[in-house]
């Protein structure tokens, strides 16, 4: 707070109220947020190997230098220590195939902060996750270089680097729940190993950061949905605990759809928001022509939050209808 | 009445001033569509060019005969024609490049920026004006369509104008050659200019305030006695 008087010889500082401050900030929440990934990025270097790191620091250290860059031109206050180019920079490169370039991590990032996030007027002001933006303008951009997956260390069977998705959708091969649940498969750097992306939810979860809502109707979404179409033809569509536990539903469920600038606001919304993805994740994986689609998904509503927001708003109290 | 400006002046205020892409925002089918490459762009736009000026003077010729319930459509039938000699001659001469344009062509008959500048411009002015504005306002385009096609060909192919100029090692980003890449530059590039007009704007008010001040013009606030 700033205070009133500026002279120290006075003893009463002298402030407006509130007097009682949290210790919430949108720089305490992103620390958690990057503690939270903290074991999908140790599961990522098992699984895969060092370079993972590699590409997780040129990720980070890009965002924030073009956001810094964006903002000296701009003329405006450098952000960098609310964390959030650190996050932007630390989903994208989790969300990128293990060998994936160094340049396209460059471009990658420069995209999600500049197109993603400052086109928009920085943070809170973004219409779409900046990561997923970054991601959906490499995966247009080199579609080959994309969905080149990388043998994972402990792999048993490595006759396929396909994901599971992929083995899913092109030749019918279904990877057992195993595998799936530590990571032990081929996928995005940080999204195979779902015990470590739970942890790092359920984290998020319980320290409030992200609202409990959105994950749980993504689930129930997914469940449904998912479920419907497995009861209609169990040999041709996967069931739904493989629709949770393959890709990166959870790591887009917990760490992407959460995001507080693009989901909406309203309880109702939320609930809204999160079977919307679901929805759109299992027609896209089970009708569409990619094995995945959570990124499109998610970008997709992203784009319905002003409109949601709309709809949901509560009555204000002691309205008449 | 109207202030009467210099030919010259005509010409040039399609360049920038009123420039067809980033200020009058007209005629973004073919800017989005067709400028995948350096060389469509140019097709293109000097294929809009040759309609837009000679319909443009035509119809600045006779624009005191057109009676104006029916302007529009004398309009069209007058660009139409333009644009049947545009398609054939592109078909005669350059058969590849044509089909790499595909019904873009065709479609500059309704293209907005050539009835939005009869409308605006041909239908109210002297057929030598209406001459120098559709040329400026033509150019114009060519130099828009060159740049969006140009940035689009080297970022999604590596090549210019056919030449390779990137290096062997530089992928080609493929979506600046799909539709978002066409979207993505011209909102980057009108952005830029905005951006430009805006700096240019604040500089100007910036020196006028300072001039005031300098000169002590400016009222200085008195507080009451």
């Amino acid at each position: 707070m700033e205070t009133v008087t500026e002279n120290p010889s006075y003893k009463l500082e002298l402030t407006s109220s509130p007097h009682i401050h949290s210790r919430w900030s949108t720089q305490y929440a992103m620390w958690l947020v990057v503690i939270s990934l903290i074991p999908a990025v140790i599961t990522a270097v098992l699984i895969f190997e060092w370079y993972q790191l590699v590409i997780i620091s040129v990720s980070i250290a890009t965002a924030i230098g073009t956001e810094s860059l964006i903002k000296y031109i701009r003329n405006r206050k450098l952000t960098i220590n609310d964390g959030s180019g650190v996050i932007t920079g630390l989903l994208l490169a989790l969300i990128l195939p293990p060998n994936f370039s160094l340049f396209g991590t460059v471009i990658g990032a420069v995209i999600a902060i500049s197109l993603g996030k400052e086109v928009f007027g920085g943070l809170g002001y973004n219409i779409f996750n900046p990561a997923l933006a970054g991601r959906a303008f490499l995966q247009a951009s080199f579609p080959v270089a994309m969905t080149t997956w990388t043998i994972p260390n402990f792999a048993v069977d490595a006759t396929t680097t396909a994901t599971p998705l992929a083995a899913m959708k092109f030749d019918k091969i279904y990877t057992s729940f195993s595998p799936l649940f530590l990571g032990n498969i081929g996928g995005s750097i940080g999204e195979t190993s779902a015990l470590a992306v739970i942890i790092g939810g359920v984290f998020l979860i319980a320290m409030g950061v992200v609202n409990w809502r959105i994950p749980l109707s993504m689930l129930i979404g997914i469940v449904l949905f998912g479920g419907i179409l497995w009861l209609i033809d169990p040999t041709k569509n996967p069931d739904p605990v493989f629709h949770i536990f393959s890709g990166g539903f959870l790591f887009g469920m917990f760490f992407m759809a959460t995001d507080w600038v693009t989901s909406p606001i309203t309880a109702k919304g939320m609930w809204i928001f999160g079977i919307g993805i679901s929805l759109l994740v299992v027609l896209i994986r089970v009708y569409g022509g990619l094995p995945e689609g959570v990124m499109f998904s998610i970008l997709f509503m992203n784009g319905f939050v002003p409109l949601i927001n709309r709809f949901t708003q509560p009555k204000t109290f002691g309205a008449v209808k | 009445m109207k202030k009467q400006v210099t030919l010259l002046k005509e010409y040039t205020k399609g360049l920038w001033e009123i420039n067809p892409v980033f200020k009058q925002v007209l005629g973004m089918c073919p800017t989005l569509a067709v400028t995948v490459s350096a060389i469509n762009g140019i097709a293109m736009a000097l294929a809009t060019t040759f309609v837009l000026v000679l319909s443009s003077l035509i119809i600045s010729i006779i624009r005191k005969l057109i009676p104006p319930q029916v302007r529009i459509a004398s309009y069209i039938v007058i660009i139409a024609t333009f644009v049947t000699i545009a398609d054939l001659v592109m078909k005669a001469q350059f058969p590849e490049l044509s089909k790499s344009l595909g019904p873009f062509i065709p479609l500059i008959v309704v293209n907005c920026l050539i009835l939005g500048r009869a409308e605006a411009f041909a239908s109210k002015n002297t057929p030598v004006r209406a001459l120098f504005d559709s040329l400026g306002n033509g150019t114009g385009f060519l130099i828009v369509l060159f740049i969006i096609g140009s940035i689009r060909e080297i970022l999604g192919s590596g090549t210019i104008l056919g030449f390779h100029i990137m290096p062997l090692t530089f992928e080609p980003w493929l979506i600046m050659i799909l539709p978002a890449g066409a979207f993505l530059t011209l909102g980057l590039l009108m952005g830029l200019a905005n951006f430009y007009v805006d700096h240019k704007k604040n500089k100007e008010r910036e020196s006028i305030i300072e001039k005031f001040r300098s000169s002590k013009q400016l009222p200085t606030i008195e507080t009451e006695a």
